[in-house]
Parts: C-alpha cells; sequence; structure tokens
C-alpha cells in the first residue's frame, strides 16, 4: 500500500484528494493511476496510449517534476514517501490530470511548413546521413509538452503566451533551419520575429526535463539566437568579441538583434510575490556563445577546447550563481 | 444539451497513417474533409511503429522489386493475400514512401545519399525504410505537419485554417448514421466537454487501427477497441479473417513495467538470438518445411550471413512472425521457458554495447528508463503479444469501398481486411497505411463529389444513438466497466490466444455470450467530461462484437495457418487456402458466419512463384488451373 496524492477538479475549483492503493514491483506511476481508475475512482480522467514513452500523451507533474506517468518507475520513490500527482500546470485543467495542450498546437500551427526544394522529384532526394542526423535529434521530439510546460517565460505567465511559442517550436524552427533541403531561408528570422526566442534566456530547464535527452538549449536554442545575429560572420567582429566578450557595446548590439517584435523584454510583466525577485536589477542580455569563422556553433566536443556543451552564460561565469543576480523567479510547484 | 452539427465531403475517423494519408488525399482532391481521432493530434497508434516501413525502392540491395516485394507479401500471408491488394502495395510503396520525403520526413541514408533500407523478418532483400528505431513516430509527424501545411494553405486562401481540412481531436464516433443503406453521417462525442457531436457527410473513411485491447497481453494501447470494425458491421458491411491475429513473437514479459513493450525485429536483424533456459539456441528447429531452402541450418552459416548475406541463409530468428512465436510457445510449454513464461533474447553476448546503443537507441533507452534492464549487458525475457489483426473489413482494393450491404463507407490501415492474408510482414503496414491509405481518400472524395444527392441522417437515428451513448451514465450502480474488460481480456487470452482447442474455443463463445449480457448492464459514476470510465463502458460493445467475430471464425477453419493456429488441426490445409471466412451482422448485434471462395490469381503473378513453392499451399485442381496458362 502506497500513499498517492492526486489533483481532482476540473477549471472551475478542485483539490488534491488521499487514495491508499496497492503498488506491485516493476511499476511505473500509470500503472498505480490506472489500478486506482479500475477499483476505487472509475473516472479519473488521465491521458496515456502507448505505455512506453513513446506518444507523449501523459505528461503530468510527479511530486512536482514534470514527467511522463508511463516512465516513472515506482521503484523512484521510498516506500513511505506519498507521492503526489498533478496536472501540467502551464496548460488550463480540463479535468483531474487532463489539461488543455491547445496552444501548442496552435503554436505549430503558425510555424511556416518545410518547403520542398522546387527542382527535386519524389525519389531524387539525396542527402547523408551526417547532415540529416542534425535535424532527426528534433525529430525525435514526442510531444509531450513538457519543455513547454517547465518554461518560466509562459508558466504562470498565460499573457506571455501570445509572443512565445515555446522550446518545443524552437527545435522545430532549428530542424528546419538545419534541414538539408528546406528551400525556406529565413527560419532564423521567423524564430527571432515572430516566435519570440528573444524571451528565453537560456535557463536549460526544458531540455532538464526533455524525456527524449534533446539538447533543446544547446543544440536548437543558442544557434538559431546565434545566427540571428549576422554580424557574426564578420570574421573582424567575431575576434573582437572573442576578446571582449563581456564589452557593454557587444551586449547592447545584441540585446538589439534578440528583440522579439510583438514585445521587447522590458514590458515583459513579472507576477511573482514581491521582495522575492531584485526588480531593480538591468536586465542583463546573456552574452552570445562562441561561434566558428562559418558562423555556426560548434556542434560537438571535438571542435571546442574544453570538455562538455559549451556553457550559454560564458565561459567565465561561475556556478552557483548568486540568486539576486537573477532576473526571474525560479517556478515553484508545491505552493498550492 | 444541444448537439454540434458540422458538414464534411468526407470524414475522416481515425488519426494514424492511414487516416492522415487518406485525409491529405481527400483534400487535396478539394473535398472538405474532417478528421476525428480519440486521443490528441499526433498520438495515434502509428507512433509505436518501430522497424520501418516497407518498399522495393532498390536503394540497398537493387535486385529487389515489386515483384519480388508481392511474393514476399504473399509468403508471408501463406497466400490468403488479397492478390489485388498484395500487387498495388508492393508497386505504390516507394512512390508513397518518397512522398513523405517532400513532406518533410527524414529518413536515415545510404552512403550514397538514398533512404538506408533494413532487414526484416520474411523480407528477401533489406526493404524497411526506417529512422533509426522510431519510424511510426517520423511517419506521423510527417503527415501532421503536412496537414498543417495544407491548412495554411487554405489559410492564405481563405483566411481560415479549417476551412477545408480540420482535425477534431479526443472525439469518439459512436454510430454511423445511414439513409437507405448509404452513409449519410458520423455520431460521436467530445470526450474533454462530454458534449454530442454530429458529422453530415456523404463518405466515411474508417481508419481506426486495431481490436488488440481485447487481450489480456498487448502492444495496444486503450485504442484499439475494435471501434471501426464494429461500426462497419453494425452499418452493413463485413469483417473476413478475423481469424488471423498476429502474436509479436518478442514482447516483453518482464518485468511488469515494461509487459507487452515490443523488441522490435532488428534486434534479430542486427544479430539477437533466441535462446531457451538451458541455453540452446533452439531456432534451427523450428524450420518449416516451406523455407528450410531460404534459412541456415547451422549457427556458423547463419552468423556468417549478417556480413555476407548474398552467399549464406537467413538465421532461423528472421523466420516470419508466427513461426517464431509458435517456436517460443512450445519451448515455453516443454518447460525450457522462465519463470514469467518467456524465453531469452541474447543480443548482449554477441555485439559489442556500442554497436548495440548506435543500433537501436531507443530500444536501449526505453529498457534502461522503464526498467532498470540494459541491454547491452544481459538478454531480454520475451514472449508473444497480441500486436496486428490481420482480419478487418472487407474492402475493393483499388477504392478502398466496403463491400456489402452499405454505400459510402471506405476503410484503409489495419481496420481493413485482406491485404496481409493470414500474415502480415513486419513493415507492411505502415507502407499499407500509405498506399491504401491514399487509396482510399482519393475515392472517397470522388464518390461524394460523383454523388447526385447527399443522404441526410434521420433525426431518429440520432436520437437512439444519443441514448446508446449516455445509458451508462444511467446506471451508476451498473456492471464495473473494468472489470467487465478485464473478464473479455481473459476470455480472449486463454481461449482465443495464440493456441486454440476445439473445446476453448466453444467456450469462450459461452463466456462471451455471458458477457454480452453483462456489458448491457454496464454502468458509469461521474460525469460527462473527460470520464474514462464512461468511455470504456462506450468502447466494450464493439471490443465484444469482434472478439466474438473472432472466436468465430477461428472454431470454423480447422488448419493452421500464419495468425491463426490451431492445435488440434495443426497442418496447413490447401482446401482452407481456398475459402475466406466472412462475418456480418444479422439482427442487433448477431454475429453471422460465411464462407467465400477467394479470389485466384492472375497468372503473370502467379507466374513469379516456382511450381514447386505454389504446390505446398494450391490443391492439385488448382495447381493445374494456375499453371497451365504459364506452359
Ligand atoms: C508496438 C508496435 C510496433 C509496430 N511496428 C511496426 C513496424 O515496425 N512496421 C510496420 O509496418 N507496422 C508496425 N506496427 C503496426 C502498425 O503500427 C499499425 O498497424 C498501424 O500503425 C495502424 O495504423 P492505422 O492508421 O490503421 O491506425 P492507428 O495509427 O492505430 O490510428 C487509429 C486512429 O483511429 C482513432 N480511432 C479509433 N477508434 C475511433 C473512434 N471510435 N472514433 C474516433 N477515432 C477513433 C484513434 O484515435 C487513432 O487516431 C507496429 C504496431 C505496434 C503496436
Ligand atoms: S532555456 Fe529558454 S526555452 Fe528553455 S525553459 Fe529556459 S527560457 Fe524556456
Ligand atoms: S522537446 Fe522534449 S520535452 Fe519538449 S515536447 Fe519534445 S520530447 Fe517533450
Ligand atoms: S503513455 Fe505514451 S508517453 Fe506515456
Amino acid at each position: 500500500m502506497r500513499n498517492f496524492r492526486i489533483w481532482r477538479g476540473d477549471a472551475s475549483s478542485g483539490a488534491l484528494e488521499d487514495y491508499q492503493v496497492e503498488v506491485n514491483e516493476g511499476e511505473v506511476v500509470l500503472d498505480v493511476l490506472h489500478r486506482l481508475q479500475a477499483t476505487q475512482t472509475p473516472d479519473l480522467a488521465c491521458r496515456w496510449n502507448c505505455k512506453a514513452g513513446k506518444c507523449g500523451s501523459c505528461s503530468v507533474e510527479i511530486n512536482g517534476m514534470p514527467k511522463l506517468a508511463c516512465m516513472t518507475r515506482m521503484s523512484t520513490f521510498t516506500a513511505d514517501e506519498t507521492i503526489t500527482v498533478t496536472p501540467l500546470r502551464t496548460f488550463p485543467v480540463i479535468r483531474d490530470l487532463v489539461t488543455d495542450v491547445s496552444y501548442n498546437y496552435v503554436k505549430a500551427r503558425e510555424m511556416p511548413a518545410f518547403s520542398p526544394p522546387p527542382d527535386l522529384a519524389p525519389g531524387e532526394y539525396r542527402m547523408q546521413q551526417v547532415d540529416v542526423e542534425r535535424s532527426q535529434e528534433f525529430r525525435k521530439c514526442i510531444e509531450c509538452f513538457l519543455c513547454q510546460n517547465v518554461c518560466h517565460v509562459v508558466r504562470d505567465h498565460e499573457e506571455n503566451k501570445l509572443a512565445f511559442a515555446g522550446p518545443r517550436l524552437f527545435i522545430r524552427a532549428a530542424e528546419l533551419d538545419m534541414h538539408p533541403l528546406d528551400a525556406r531561408t529565413d527560419r532564423k528570422e521567423h524564430t527571432r520575429d515572430r516566435q519570440g526566442v528573444g524571451y528565453c534566456n537560456i535557463t536549460k530547464c526544458c531540455t532538464e526535463v526533455c524525456p527524449e535527452h534533446i539538447k533543446i538549449t544547446d543544440n536548437a536554442i543558442i544557434p538559431m539566437k546565434e545566427r540571428v545575429v549576422d554580424r557574426r560572420y564578420d570574421p573582424l567582429v567575431w575576434l573582437g568579441r572573442k576578446i571582449f566578450r563581456r564589452d557593454q557595446v557587444e551586449q547592447q548590439a545584441a540585446a538589439e538583434d534578440t528583440t522579439p517584435a510583438p514585445a521587447s523584454p522590458e514590458t515583459v510583466t513579472h507576477r511573482a510575490s514581491p521582495g522575492q525577485v531584485n526588480w531593480a536589477q538591468e536586465i542583463q542580455v546573456p552574452p552570445a556563445p562562441a561561434v566558428g569563422p562559418d558562423g555556426r556553433f560548434a556542434m560537438s566536443e571535438v571542435l571546442i577546447d574544453r570538455a562538455g556543451a559549451p556553457s550559454p552564460f560564458g565561459d567565465d561565469v561561475t556556478f552557483p550563481v548568486d540568486p539576486e543576480q537573477l532576473r526571474y523567479l525560479h517556478p515553484r510547484t508545491d505552493e498550492d | 444539451m444541444s448537439i454540434q452539427r458540422h458538414q464534411y465531403d468526407v470524414v475522416v475517423i481515425g488519426a494514424g497513417g492511414a487516416g492522415l494519408r487518406a485525409a491529405i488525399e481527400a483534400r487535396l482532391a478539394g473535398a472538405k474533409t474532417a478528421v476525428i481521432s480519440k486521443s490528441l493530434f499526433g498520438k495515434a497508434h502509428t507512433v509505436m511503429a518501430e522497424g520501418g516501413a516497407a518498399a522495393a525502392m532498390g536503394n540497398v540491395n537493387p535486385g529487389d522489386s515489386w515483384q519480388v516485394h508481392f511474393r514476399d507479401t504473399m509468403r508471408g500471408g501463406k497466400f490468403l493475400n488479397d492478390v489485388r491488394m498484395a500487387e498495388l502495395h508492393a508497386k505504390e510503396s516507394p512512390e508513397r514512401v518518397w512522398e513523405l520525403e517532400i513532406y518533410g520526413a527524414l529518413f536515415d541514408r545510404t552512403k550514397d545519399g538514398r533512404i538506408s533500407q533494413r532487414n526484416f523478418g520474411g523480407h528477401e532483400y533489406p526493404r524497411l525504410a526506417h529512422v533509426g528505431d522510431r519510424t511510426g513516430l517520423e511517419m506521423i509527424r510527417t503527415l501532421q505537419q503536412k496537414i498543417v501545411s495544407l491548412q495554411q494553405e487554405d489559410r492564405a486562401a481563405t483566411g481560415e485554417y479549417e476551412s477545408r481540412l480540420r482535425v477534431f481531436d479526443e472525439t469518439t464516433v459512436t454510430e454511423l448514421l445511414l439513409e437507405d443503406g448509404k452513409v449519410a453521417g458520423a455520431f460521436g462525442y467530445d470526450r474533454e466537454s462530454g458534449e454530442f457531436l454530429l458529422f453530415e457527410a456523404p463518405a466515411v473513411v474508417l481508419a481506426t487501427g486495431g481490436i488488440g485491447r481485447s487481450f489480456k497481453v498487448t502492444s495496444n494501447s486503450w485504442e484499439y477497441t475494435g471501434d471501426g470494425h464494429a461500426l462497419a458491421l453494425r452499418a452493413g458491411g463485413k469483417l473476413i479473417n478475423m481469424e488471423f491475429i498476429q502474436f509479436h513473437p518478442t514482447g516483453m514479459v518482464w518485468p511488469p513495467s515494461v509487459k507487452g513493450i515490443l523488441v522490435t525485429e532488428s534486434v534479430r536483424g542486427d544479430g539477437g538470438v533466441l535462446k531457451n533456459t538451458e541455453g540452446q539456441r533452439f531456432m534451427f528447429d523450428y524450420v518449416p518445411d516451406v523455407f528450410r531452402a531460404y534459412y541456415a541450418d547451422t549457427p556458423e552459416e547463419a552468423d556468417r550471413w549478417y556480413d555476407d548475406p548474398d552467399n549464406n541463409r537467413r538465421p532461423p530468428e528472421l523466420l516470419p512472425r508466427d513461426e517464431v512465436a509458435r517456436a517460443i510457445n512450445a519451448e515455453v510449454k516443454a518447460g525450457r521457458g522462465t519463470k514469467a513464461g518467456g524465453v531469452l533474447l541474447d543480443i548482449a553476448s554477441r555485439r559489442s554495447a556500442e554497436f548495440i546503443q548506435r543500433k537501436l537507441p531507443s530500444m536501449y533507452h526505453q529498457f534502461k528508463e522503464l526498467a532498470d534492464v540494459d541491454i547491452t549487458a544481459q538478454p531480454m525475457e520475451v514472449g508473444p503479444t497480441c500486436h496486428y489483426v490481420m482480419g478487418g473489413v472487407e474492402v475493393d482494393a483499388d477504392t478502398g469501398a466496403a463491400t456489402g450491404a452499405v454505400e459510402g463507407l471506405f476503410a484503409a490501415g489495419e481496420v481493413s481486411g485482406g491485404m496481409h492474408g493470414s500474415n502480415r510482414l513486419g513493415g507492411n503496414s505502415l507502407s499499407d497505411l500509405l498506399v491504401f491509405g491514399k487509396r482510399a481518400g482519393e475515392h472517397a472524395a470522388a464518390y461524394a463529389t460523383a454523388l447526385p444527392s447527399r443522404p441526410r441522417p434521420s433525426q431518429a437515428d440520432v436520437t437512439t444513438a444519443e441514448e446508446a451513448a449516455l445509458a451508462p451514465l444511467a446506471r451508476g450502480d451498473g456492471e464495473n466497466p473494468y472489470a467487465l474488460q478485464q473478464e473479455l481480456q481473459d476470455v480472449m487470452q486463454s481461449l482465443v490466444g495464440i493456441i486454440r482447442r476445439r473445446g476453448e474455443l466453444e467456450d469462450s463463445l459461452q463466456r462471451l455470450a455471458e458477457l454480452r449480457e453483462r456489458v448491457d448492464k454496464v454502468g458509469a459514476t461521474g460525469g460527462r467530461r473527460y470520464n474514462p470510465g464512461w468511455h470504456l463502458a462506450l468502447d466494450l460493445r464493439n471490443m465484444l462484437v469482434v472478439s466474438e467475430c473472432t472466436a468465430r471464425a477461428a472454431l470454423e477453419r480447422e488448419e493452421s495457418r500464419g495468425g491463426h493456429t490451431r492445435e488440434d488441426f495443426p497442418d496447413m490445409k490447401p482446401e482452407w487456402r481456398r475459402v475466406t471466412l466472412v462475418c456480418s451482422l444479422a439482427g442487433a448485434d448477431e454475429v453471422r458466419l460465411a464462407q467465400q471462395p477467394v479470389t485466384p490469381m492472375r497468372p503473370e503473378l502467379a507466374g513469379l512463384f516456382e511450381r514447386d513453392e505454389l504446390a505446398k499451399y494450391y490443391t492439385p485442381e488448382e495447381l493445374s488451373s494456375a499453371t497451365a496458362d504459364l506452359g
């Protein structure tokens, strides 16, 4: 027997309810939800399809962490732990654990589709494996929307949803941008002007929760942000930037370049409780990471001089960063 | 409560590969089209397909051609396939796969930049276009994105994304509405709100997938309750080949968190072997005579095949899946299986960890994360799992139009029957979805356009459908739908499962009849908004009638062939090859079974086979008439 606390209710109201339920060896959280449906509460609403981490339907928050219910093993909890299951917080609740994720589909529909090369007939496409692999990484996406859910730009900020497409759509943009045969050349501009990539300050929360382990920030967002800045292709400027990385002028230039069209970062209002965030602090635009002479971000560890993905904060920042320096409030999930 | 009404030219029920491809084609043909799906857009069962889509493009081995693909498909289906469907499928699948590239799909590549193709059980040449082991995801995402791109075009033209093509997600169709034997529309409910919808449309394409939820160990999701099969029956259509159900030979049987999850055949194609608990590689003992010429008899030859397929015969682990399933079953019954009732699939001791991770990345991660099983270090415990139903709605091969007493009904994908005969080859489903999805969409649109006047659903039918849908909610203290489902699964798994016997099948019919009475009294607590208990209560009726078709057909067919194994009739009998079993409904949900002769193969197609091979399947008279034309 284990303790489960599950959020029950709908758009009008709801509360956490306690359940005692049997758990067997080798089960996952979704197995337990199914047992609850079969034995205690037949109308408990939750989504699922594949029970194999392939369809991205069963996204919920388990003990405040965005997770796939079918991929969360019960053995990862201690025996006396109460397991709290709540719906995704960024999307409106429909009932119990089911939320209205239509925001993501609306944003997907605004994304210009793949544009086939005009001169090739079906069957004539020739691409090298190394070239398709970069886009293939993003096509692994199972559309679980956990990354969208965790992104602080829209989590608790309904007002930003209009201008901000979110990490799932940034990787879609990157995928098309890196597609060897996509005929459009304005993918990055679109990401800047229409998807609001400028709101993203590379907190990497999205990468952290992605069940497909897609390197959303390092491999998609950073290169997309980077490549909208065409000055970067000028080798002299590039060299200068290497030397004066934190240069004030540079920062201002970058700020201009990454400003999203519909709303500039300054107009982004945050609704956090007062006293917790230092609002007086000047919003700092993250310095752009190093790109190679081809204007591209080094994609593999072989090409750069240190192990691991390069830090989007610049190589000279040490962690942990002083929270006072941060300009956003890290999402808290246990407050209600 | 008021009913939302919608008017369309074509309504496609199902948003898997077949449904989306049909919708794209119908919209391209100018029809105003709706796609309906029980789950969210892009989550249909097709996402789970791993191995690939079979198409004779000849990119890896130029020896491949549609003729060879056709031959493999017929062999796999034990010559019971609808010949015309197998032919169209083999001819058109390369084009359909190439089309996906124009829609933006990114398949794995060969060295010269073409679409790479991999080996799979039953296919003579490497033939499966693939993307790692997530081919189904690539396919559904590509079609989903193509639909979005068509909607963008429509917006540019009309100002409205959904003016010509609209997706109704989380919507379940419970009934088709007819007027004088012609399709007039479809009735359903919105899962999220519980509200009813009425689609008025002269043409409906069924693309609802399979029936696997009626079995206990299955790779299929909750969606697979045989809705399309049952809708077609109730509308006057016919189901064929319902006795043929594919049990995937290698589903995980232990630990429980991964039970029913499939281990793709590519594990075997890339070097994995099956062993019993005595450590013996047993598949060599189970090569049937018809396949002897193509499969190695020694482990040495089999092991050489991976690197030199032209000069060696294939390892017996790559036999068609029904043979593998049967072999595993026999080993387990003989007491050489594991505690959980499976055998061991070992790739860990034969290939390097690096090789396995590169070739089977999602397989590796899935088991690591779900069950903490490291497939590079230990063997997997596998056994037969209900996976695919070969049987389905009988359709005209060229148009996908359902036969029987109904017009305007089309079917494509797993819900349709005939294409795969008694057994489906791996990879043939994804290409089937594309080939026949396209055809069904095209012909549904043409039918809708050509129709002089549109049938109208009658108000009485709508009211009946509405009452039927609400009935379980009015019986709050009725039978528990989950308990009923579990009992149904028990009956099907144990009595109509992989190995069948007369007595058990008769028993199953008895038990199903009892269950039917209880299903009539099923109840659901709670309200109409997103209430899974209510949804399941409505699905049960469909599961039951389809299960009954399977049980009846299985009892009737007194032989073993493909996905139908009778312990009391272990051999394949040529007389039975000439017979298709057809189910239809008489009165309210009463299943009627009939025999129907199969269409003979055209001489030029029969000529693709050696006489000796045909002799293994055909009766002597048939053989002489089939080969007489060849001289
Ligand atoms: C684990 C697994 C692996 C597989 N691997 C392969 C492979 O490698 N190669 C291969 O070729 N095949 C493979 N298959 C088989 C193949 O995936 C399926 O046969 C195929 O995807 C079926 O597609 P479909 O379009 O017919 O239906 P599906 O993709 O199943 O879609 C059915 C759709 O119908 C909808 N629906 C159902 N009932 C209703 C209703 N009443 N109202 C409204 N909508 C409804 C559902 O919501 C869904 O959208 C695999 C299958 C499984 C389970
Ligand atoms: S890295 Fe950007 S997109 Fe990802 S969660 Fe942080 S702000 Fe959102
Ligand atoms: S990118 Fe990852 S987290 Fe985001 S939707 Fe796709 S699979 Fe989910
Ligand atoms: S049920 Fe498909 S990802 Fe969990």
